[in-house]
C-alpha cells in the first residue's frame, strides 16, 4: 500500500522560495524533458485521430451518411460498414457473456476464499494466460478448436431447427469459423484483464465491513452479496467495459476464426466478420476508396474503443477512490 | 457451576440448511470458474508444445522461410526470429526511456497537477487502444512517406509499449517512500539529482520488471506489424529500411495456409514465440523477486 502523500512536499534545494532563486540548468532541463515525454502520450492520441481520419476522408466524403449502409462489396464500389459494426458488437457481446461470470468468480475466489500464499500461484497462471500472443490463440482456434466445434454446432443446429428463437440463434448454417467461435476465443483473451481489475476493486472492500457481516452470522455467500458486491459494483462494471473494449479491438485471433463473410445474420454459428478482422485481412490488397474505407473502419473502431475506455477507466478510478476515501 | 454443568451444550455450528448448501454451491462455482479459466490455457499450451516440439530443431530456428507447399521438415523461421529480435529491441529502445521519463514527470514533477492527472488517465486509455490502430497510424504517418521498414514496425510497437511502461513505472515510483526524497533534499540535492540518484535506483527492480512485461506483450503482437513491415521470407539485417518479417506475422500467414507443412511450421513458430514471451515473463518475476525493494 502506498502511503498518502503529505499535504506539503519538502522544498528541494533550488526551488522557488528556497535559498537561491534560479534553479540549476540540469534540473530545469530534466523537468522539460520529462514533461515532453508525458505530453507525447496526448500527442500520439491526437495524431492517431487526425492522420487516420485524413487517410479515410475520401470514404467519408464519397459515402456521407451511407458509411453505415449494410452492403459491403468492394468489387461494386459499395462500402457500408454496418456488417462489421454488427459483427464487432455480436462477438464482443458473446465474449463478455462468457468471460464475465468466470472472471468475477475467479476474482472472488482470489479475494474472499483462498489464503494469500495460494493466491499468488493462481495470479501467475492468470498472467501466463495474458501473455499468450493473440496469433497463437488464432492458430489454435482455427486448426484445433474450430474443427472440433463444427460437429458440436451442427448437432446443436439440427436439434433446435424450427424452434422459434433458438432456431434463429443457433440453427444452421453451422461453420467452425463463426461469430461464436470468435466470441469464445475473445472470451479467453479478455478473462485475465477482467479478472485482475475485478480483483483489484474487490480487494478495496474494507475488512471491517467483511468481518462485521461474518460476526452477524452471515455465510460467505451472504457476505459477498451483502458487502463485497455492493461495495465493488461500480468497479466491476468498469472492468467489464474495459474487457468489452479489448474484445472489440482484438484483431488477429478474430481475423483467423471469424469466417470472413460480411453478412448480417442472427445465426451465431454462421461465418461473419468484424471491424479489426476485415482491416487485417483486406488492407494489404486495398487501394483508393477501398483503402480509405478500411482506414475509416479503423477511425470508427478507434472512436468506439476510446469512448468505452474513457468511461471504463473513469468508473474504475472513481470506485477505487471512493473505497479508499471511505 | 453445578447448574450449568447439567445444561445441554449449545451447538454453535450451523445446522445443515439451505443457507449452508447455497454457500457450498457458490464456493463450488468459484472453483469451477477457475477450472474453466485454466482448461483452455492448458489445451493451448499442450497443443503448441506437442505439435511444435516435433518441428523445432537447430536448423528450423536458423534456416530460411520456404514456400508453403514444402513439407514440414523443410526450411524454418530464421529470418522471422531475426526480425522479431531486431524490431522488438528497437521498439524497447524507443519506448522504455520515454516511458520512464513520462512516469518521472507524472510522479516527481507533476504530482497532483491537472496536466499530470490527464496524462496518467490518457495513458490508461491508450493501453486500451486496439493494436491494429497503431499499425494504421504508423502506416499513414510513416509508411506512406518512407516505405515499409523494421523501423516503422518498431514505431508501432513502441506506441503500444509506451503507456504500459508509463503506468508500471509510475506505480513503482509511487512506492518509493517520501522520506528517501526528503533525506536527499535535506542534503542539498536538486530535484533532478534526487530523481536520478535516489528515486530511480530505489525503484529500478520494479521498473525493469514492468519493462520486461511490456516487451513480452509487444513481441507477440501481429496487428501493428501487418501494415508497417510487410512480410518477406529472407533475412533483412537492416532494420531501418526495406520490408522485414517477424514471428507473429509468419504464424499468421501459416495459420491461414491450407498446406500441412506450412501449418506444422506455424506450430513450431508458435512454440518459439510462446517460449520467448514466457522467458521474458519469468525474467520479470525473477527481477521482481531479487531486486525490487518495494512491491505492492
Amino acid at each position: 500500500m502506498s502511503s498518502v502523500a503529505p499535504p506539503e512536499e519538502a522544498a528541494p534545494a533550488g526551488s522557488p522560495g528556497a535559498l537561491s532563486e534560479r534553479r540549476p540548468l540540469g534540473d530545469r532541463s530534466l523537468q522539460v524533458l520529462t514533461l515532453a515525454a508525458g505530453i507525447l502520450v496526448l500527442v500520439i492520441l491526437v495524431l492517431i485521430a487526425v492522420s487516420t481520419s485524413q487517410q479515410a476522408s475520401s470514404w467519408f466524403s464519397k459515402e456521407g451518411t451511407n458509411i453505415f449502409a449494410s452492403t459491403w462489396n468492394p468489387a461494386a464500389n459499395q462500402f457500408g460498414a454496418l456488417p462489421f459494426i454488427y459483427g464487432t458488437a455480436i462477438t464482443a457481446l458473446i465474449a463478455i457473456v462468457l468471460a464475465v461470470p468466470v472472471s468475477v468468480g475467479v476474482a472472488l475466489l482470489l479475494t474472499e476464499v483462498v489464503p494469500y500464499r495460494w493466491a499468488r500461484p493462481i495470479v501467475y497462471v492468470i498472467d501466463l494466460l495474458a501473455v499468450v500472443p493473440s496469433v497463437v490463440w488464432g492458430l489454435w482456434g482455427i486448426l484445433v478448436l474450430a474443427p472440433w466445434l463444427q460437429g458440436i454446432y451442427s448437432s446443436i443446429g439440427s436439434g433446435v431447427k424450427g424452434v422459434p428463437v433458438l432456431g434463429n440463434l443457433f440453427g444452421p448454417p453451422a461453420s467452425g469459423a463463426s461469430f461464436f467461435t470468435a466470441g469464445i476465443i475473445l472470451a479467453f483473451m479478455i478473462t485475465p484483464i477482467v479478472t485482475s481489475l475485478s480483483r483489484e476493486v474487490i480487494a478495496t472492500v474494507p475488512a471491517i465491513d467483511r468481518q462485521g457481516a461474518y460476526a452477524l452470522g452471515a455465510t460467505r455467500l451472504e457476505m459477498i452479496r451483502g458487502v463485497s458486491l455492493p461495495h465493488s459494483q461500480g468497479g466491476i462494471v468498469g472492468a467489464v467495459l474495459l474487457g468489452l473494449g479489448r474484445a472489440m479491438g482484438e484483431t488477429i485471433a478474430a481475423a483467423l476464426v471469424i469466417g470472413s463473410s460480411a453478412t448480417i445474420t442472427s445465426h451465431l454459428f454462421a461465418p461473419g466478420y468484424n471491424m479489426p478482422a476485415v482491416i487485417a485481412n483486406e488492407f494489404g490488397e486495398a487501394s483508393g476508396v477501398f483503402r480509405a474505407a478500411l482506414m475509416g473502419l479503423g477511425v470508427l473502431l478507434f472512436a468506439f474503443t476510446i469512448i468505452i475506455n474513457v468511461a471504463a477507466r473513469g468508473i474504475v478510478a472513481r470506485s477505487i477512490r471512493r473505497q479508499r476515501g471511505a | 457451576m453445578a447448574a450449568t454443568a447439567g445444561q445441554r451444550q449449545v451447538d454453535l455450528r450451523e445446522p445443515r440448511s439451505w443457507r449452508r448448501s447455497k454457500n457450498r454451491i457458490l464456493t463450488a462455482l468459484m472453483v469451477l470458474s477457475f477450472v474453466l479459466m485454466i482448461v483452455p490455457l492448458g489445451f493451448v499450451l499442450v497443443t503448441v508444445i506437442a505439435k511444435g516440439a516435433s518441428v523445432i530443431s537447430a536448423s528450423f530456428l536458423t534456416s530460411t522461410i520456404p514456400v508453403d507447399v514444402e513439407p514440414a521438415n523443410m526450411g524454418g523461421v530464421g529470418p522471422a526470429i531475426v526480425g522479431t529480435i531486431e524490431i522488438t529491441a528497437l521498439a524497447t529502445a524507443l519506448a522504455v526511456p520515454l516511458g520512464v521519463l513520462g512516469a518521472v514527470y507524472l510522479n516527481e514533477y507533476g504530482r497532483n497537477r491537472v496536466l499530470s492527472r490527464l496524462i496518467g488517465f490518457m495513458a490508461d486509455v491508450m493501453t486500451g487502444v486496439p493494436s491494429i490502430i497503431m499499425g494504421l497510424f504508423i502506416f499513414s504517418i510513416w509508411v506512406l512517406h518512407f516505405g515499409y521498414s523494421g523501423l516503422a514496425g518498431a514505431f508501432a510497437l513502441g506506441c503500444l509499449m509506451l503507456p504500459i511502461v508509463i503506468r508500471s513505472t509510475d506505480e513503482m515510483l509511487r512506492l518509493v517512500p517520501d522520506s528517501l526524497r526528503e533525506g536527499a533534499y535535506a542534503l542539498g540535492a536538486t530535484k533532478a539529482r534526487v530523481t536520478a540518484t535516489v528515486v530511480l535506483p530505489a525503484a529500478i527492480g520494479g521498473i525493469v520488471s514492468g519493462a520486461l512485461l511490456a516487451v513480452a506483450r509487444a513481441a507477440g503482437e501481429t496487428a501493428p506489424l501487418l501494415f508497417t513491415i510487410l512480410t518477406v521470407t529472407t533475412v533483412n539485417a537492416n532494420v531501418f529500411s526495406g520490408p522485414n518479417t517477424a514471428l507473429p506475422l509468419q504464424i499468421f500467414s501459416n495459420a491461414s495456409s491450407p498446406y500441412v507443412g506450412a501449418q506444422a511450421r506455424g506450430w513450431g513458430a508458435a512454440l518459439t514465440l510462446i517460449a520467448i514471451a514466457f522467458i521474458l515473463m519469468i525474467a520479470a518475476r525473477v527481477v521482481t523477486a531479487r531486486y525490487a525493494r518495494y512491491t505492492r
